[in-house]
């Protein structure tokens, strides 16, 4: 599905990605870990097209993708959410979710002023989309609520929302469950399964180690840039790099 | 929901007050302030579209509302080219130019591409100061012909020229209004919530920021020409960023990002100013306080204030109406039941 091939990220001195290669299978939970500055999401920002690639390749579905704008890796299937989603506070969540699909539409600016067919067809499919995903994170009961009023937790599940808005076939979740309680952790971790089940694939950023555990079919480890290890949660929890650099002794033990 | 339904009426009764107020202003003179409120806020309406839809401070808005106003000075007073075709043209001529400010001004990021746009706008002013030969320079361009007449209808007095302006006044509206409610205006406001976001929605930055760009250079160019058919005189001094900051003051007194809130402004403002013209110059010691004040409780502009309150009411009623629903709806599954 997502092939990544020596992939290097330099700004100026720093390394912040080093030569990392590694895949993420269809149809799998993929998770990256590591401490804090290890280069967890300029990895992310190098699949979805915000870095160029000092080296290195990246290919999505047999497709070089490789220096990309963020808009066309988007078209071509790859979603993405932030640790924190800048939401249009004053509309409803609804709304906000509109405007995912506008990337399979095609109308234009004369369509908008002719008011055209298409355009109504176009507004009606984001519309019906929109209503879709918002049913599929669970959230249709927040529908006509004000993005304002919602929840972190619902944000949350807005945010994943917008990512299957665009129709991806891979998402890419940067700290999914930063700052919900363990609870609503647990309800996120199902509604990621459930994408499993619908036939996406995922890659996630998660510092939470119960939630990855349990959830992840295959963890790569970054430290320093470096890819330190990857493989099941088993194997992962056993290295002893990992358990160093990572981890530490208490979480190996227990 | 229930906003919408008496939305209309309200627009109509508030068409037919513009439509009256010739008859019961006291006179011309008021008129003409009104019609002044008017083309201020046309181009009002189209910075709103960048600034307050898209997010982005363009400072060299008044620069293209002149390229507009010279492009008619120009073609009409030293060309003899009829009003109409010249307002055509400036109106193009404003949008191609926007095009090419836009796509190079557009590679900078908030403040950068805001400091930027307040030199291009200077660049526009020191051009038309300096190019004696094409633009009489410091002179500025006297004895511009009103719009020629359509048809029978005529533009020579004070009243016809209000609704003509009037009327270009509900097009521009009625225009940013489809935009704005499209998905094309989703993808605008997109971009403002944030551009990390919109890109990754798969929305082209660049492209969809230049087209917001060029749409409101085009309104610029518009009230531009209408401005210069209208006042009849132009000079450098209106490509002054400081035109420009009127239009920002309109914008955030009215509403940022409101359809309605750049005219409200600049009717508000253009009248505030008109009755405190007694205090010349001391009259900013009013302005000044009032618009703090108004930045202070009202930071959404008077629109918008509105409008989020209206927004909080239809959230509340939908809320209320869908609990409405699941408890007939459960009810009449115990009827069945039963």
């Amino acid at each position: 599905m997502l092939e990544i091939k020596g992939l290097t990220k330099r700004f100026g001195g720093l390394t912040a990605v080093r030569d990392v290669t590694t895949t993420f299978d269809k149809g799998r939970i993929n998770a990256i870990i590591g401490p804090n500055g290890a280069g967890k999401t300029t990895f992310f920002n190098l699949v979805s097209g915000y870095h160029k690639p000092t080296t290195g390749r990246i290919i999505f579905d047999g497709q070089d993708v490789t220096g990309l704008r963020p808009d066309q890796v988007a078209k071509l299937g790859v979603a993405r959410t932030f640790q924190s989603t800048t939401l249009f506070d004053k509309a409803t969540v609804l709304d906000n979710l509109i405007v995912g699909h506008r990337l399979r539409t095609t109308s234009t600016f004369w369509d908008v002023v002719l008011n055209t067919k298409r355009l109504k067809e176009d507004e009606h499919r984001c519309r019906a989309k929109a209503e879709e995903v918002l049913d599929f994170v669970g959230l249709s009961s927040v529908a006509h609520h004000l993005a304002a009023d919602i929840s972190q937790e619902e944000r949350k599940r807005v945010a994943f929302a917008l990512a299957l808005a665009t129709d991806p076939k891979i998402v890419l979740l940067d700290e999914p469950a930063g700052g919900v309680n363990p609870e609503e952790t647990l309800g996120l971790a199902e509604l990621i399964r459930k994408m499993i089940r619908k036939g996406l694939t995922v890659c996630l950023i998660e510092h939470k180690m119960d939630m990855i555990m349990s959830l992840a079919d295959k963890i790569v480890v970054l430290d320093h840039g470096e890819m330190i290890a990857e493989g099941t949660p088993a194997q992962i929890r056993s290295d002893q790099r990992v358990i160093e650099a990572y981890l530490g002794a208490d979480y190996a033990a227990a | 929901m229930m906003s919408k339904t008496w939305q209309k009426p309200l627009l109509a009764v508030l068409l037919l007050l513009a439509i009256v107020f010739p008859m019961i202003a006291a006179n011309d003179y008021y008129i003409y302030v009104m019609s002044l409120a008017y083309i201020m806020a046309i181009a009002a309406v189209g910075l709103n579209l960048i600034l307050g839809y898209t997010g982005q401070l363009n400072l060299a808005h008044a620069g293209f509302m002149a390229i507009g106003a010279y492009t008619v000075g120009i073609l009409t007073v030293d060309y003899g080219v009829p009003y109409w075709f010249a307002f055509v043209v400036a109106g193009a001529l404003s949008a191609i130019i926007g095009f090419f400010a836009g796509l190079l001004s557009l590679r900078l990021k908030g403040h950068f591409f805001s400091i930027f746009t307040l030199c291009v706008g200077f660049m526009i002013y020191l051009i038309i100061e300096k190019s004696d030969a094409l633009t009489h320079g410091t002179v500025g361009i006297i004895d511009i012909p009103a719009p020629t007449g359509i048809g029978p209808i005529r533009f020579d007095n004070t009243w016809s020229q209000y609704y003509l302006v009037l009327f270009f006044l509900v097009v521009s509206l009625w225009l940013m209004s489809r935009i704005v409610h499209s998905l094309l205006g989703r993808a605008f406001i997109a971009i403002r919530n944030g551009e990390d976001l919109a890109e990754t929605l798969g929305i082209n930055l660049m492209r969809t920021k230049v087209l917001a760009f060029v749409l409101s250079t085009f309104y610029a160019g518009m009230a531009g020409a209408l401005y210069a058919g209208f006042v009849r005189f132009i000079g450098p001094a209106m490509a002054l960023e400081s035109h420009t900051f009127d239009m920002i003051a309109f914008i955030l007194v009215g509403g940022i990002g409101t359809l309605f809130g750049p005219l409200l402004g600049a009717i508000l403002l253009t009248w505030l100013t008109q009755s405190l013209q007694f205090l010349q110059d001391f009259r900013m010691i009013v302005f000044g306080p009032l618009l703090i004040l108004l930045v202070m409780f009202f930071p959404q502009g008077l629109i918008g204030y509105w409008r989020e309150r209206q927004a909080r009411r239809a959230a509340a009623s939908m809320q209320d109406r869908r609990l409405q629903r699941s408890v007939v709806g459960s009810q009449q599954e115990v009827g069945t039941n039963a």
